[in-house]
């Protein structure tokens, strides 16, 4: 009768998740993506890809190296760092852009605020955010897809951005091509297929919910829906505006990233909601044609503030008024 | 004698006021886009930095406690008035460039902090040595951040061009950079000194 007895402290219910899985799980979903964008923007977005991962896992051995901290490079966040970080990339930017930014990424964005955990911001966009102040030039050339030359070829939203076209039928594309990645864009972002099947099978693995991706990408579209047009209200492109730019890899891949998002689940909606509005106020009235980057870094600093204000109430705990 | 070289030498690196007080950071962050921007800035301020505590420093037991701030504003504007009219005068370039960080000169916090601190409770001579070591200290620091931010962000030393291919990234010329170089200049020296 005694040994059938345990007495553990809580949690009772546990899963075999570690870090390690769902990093190593979540760089699975994100590759289909990167491999149709080889396929559309030739080998050197491959190479840049590999640069970018050899560079934010060799930075993150060398710093917990440096630290005295136990090297964990295994655990696949370096890797998925430099993975993002590189399908933030122009296709055809120098190989170095990828290795200054994983650098940037892991030694300043992650490493210099404590490590995996403790980051405020998301290091692959903050480095995009930097590459993109330092070397703009190189960080606005995008490549038309399919012809492996190097030709550039302005992507649907600063098309749309700087007034040469005002509608899809003017770029001459079709929703089909923004949904496949038939458009200029950058590496990983284009083909919104294979983004949304990985993100299903990490909805399927539970490693993700669907709260913050479905909220973002609603009110992004919902707010072009209702602003986005010249005409009159409620006349804008919801279609075009979820499909393009980085927006579904944004918001399944990285406004969800457990360390930089809220905890409950009323907070992730609250959190998506925000990264939508400030999206779209950025995409229509602001200064650059694409705005997801941005507003998940600006959410990012706003995560403490969201989880204080939808705290969960600790059971038993009386509420106090007044 | 030995006092003396106290008084002076801790400016430089010791207390160095950017590194390690953090005072006066505006000025620093502002004009240190260029070398020959944070040079006469930090001149400039040593120029009001030593004259200000020598002369605070001269009147500290006639001046009245509860107005002492007052009194001090008056005698470092004084100078920085000075230091604006010849900048004016024989550096029209630099002046342009600096902008309205001269005259605010009036308002940084290392002059004033080290008239309150200092000046008004030491005698004059070391007073003196004072405000040159931590004006020397600032310039020290205002070149090396404009060292770091010149030549990475724009590709020059000096406004003299160093190399054609090096393409500059050009956040570091601009309000970021600052703070970014700054505060991996100051981590970097706090975990040096971590390792002893």
């Amino acid at each position: 009768m005694a040994d059938k007895l345990f007495v553990s402290s809580s949690p009772h219910i546990s899963k075999s998740e570690s870090i390690r899985s769902v990093m190593w799980t979540v760089n699975i979903a994100l590759l289909p993506a990167g491999i149709i964008g080889f396929y559309i923007f030739g080998i050197h977005s491959l190479w840049l890809t590999l640069v970018s991962i050899i560079f934010a896992v060799g930075t993150e051995g060398a710093i917990q190296k440096l630290r005295n901290k136990k090297v964990t490079i295994s655990d696949g966040s370096a890797f998925m760092t430099g993975l993002l970080l590189a399908y933030n990339l122009p296709p055809n930017c120098p190989l170095w852009i990828g290795a200054i930014g994983s650098i940037f990424a892991i030694a300043i964005v992650k490493q210099a605020f404590g490590g995996l955990g403790r980051n405020i911001f998301n290091p692959a966009l903050a480095a995009r955010a930097f590459l993109m102040s330092a070397w703009p030039h190189h960080m606005t050339t995008f490549t038309k897809p399919f012809v492996y030359d190097a030709v550039t070829q302005a992507t649907p939203l600063s098309l749309l951005k700087e007034g040469k076209a005002n509608s899809i039928v003017d770029m001459g594309l079709s929703y089909w091509d923004l949904f496949i990645g038939n458009r200029g864009g950058s590496l990983g972002e284009v083909c919104v297929l294979a983004l949304v099947l990985g993100g299903l099978y990490l909805l399927y693995k539970k490693i993700i919910s669907w709260h913050t991706p479905v909220s973002f990408i609603l009110t992004v579209g919902i707010f072009a829906w209702a602003f986005g047009s010249k005409d009159g209200f409620f006349k804008g492109d919801f279609l075009f505006h979820t499909l393009s730019g980085g927006l579904i890899l944004g918001a399944i891949y990285m406004a969800t990233d457990y360390v930089t998002s809220p905890i409950t689940d009323k907070g992730k909606v609250i959190f998506g909601i925000c990264c939508g509005l400030l999206t779209g106020v950025i995409r229509l009235w602001g200064g650059y044609p694409e705005g997801v980057c941005y507003s998940i870094l600006i959410m990012n600093s706003a995560v403490p503030l969201i989880d204080r204000f939808v705290k969960v109430r600790k059971y038993g705990s009386v509420k106090v008024s007044g | 004698m030995n006092r003396l070289w106290y008084e002076f030498s801790k400016g430089i690196f010791k207390e160095n006021p950017i590194f390690f007080i953090v005072l006066g950071l505006c000025p620093a962050l502002a004009v240190s886009i260029s070398v020959n921007n944070a040079v006469g800035m930090g001149l400039a301020a040593t120029f009001v930095l030593v004259c200000s505590n020598a002369i605070i420093s001269a009147m500290r037991n006639f001046i009245p406690d509860k107005i002492r701030i007052p009194c001090f504003i008056v005698v470092i504007a004084a100078f920085v008035t000075i230091v604006e009219m010849v900048m004016k005068a024989y550096a029209p370039a630099l002046d342009r460039a600096l902008g309205v960080y001269v005259p605010l000169i009036v308002v940084n916090c290392i002059i004033l902090g080290r008239a309150e601190a200092f000046a008004s409770k030491n005698p004059v001579l070391f007073s003196f040595a004072d405000g040159l070591g931590m004006g020397l200290g600032f310039t020290f620091a205002l070149l090396i951040i404009s060292t770091i931010r010149e030549t990475l962000g724009s590709g020059k030393f000096a406004g003299l061009s160093i190399s054609n291919t090096f393409e500059p990234a050009l956040v570091l010329s601009l309000a970021p950079g600052a703070l970014l170089i700054l505060g991996l200049i100051i981590g970097g020296i706090r975990w040096i000194k971590s390792l002893r």
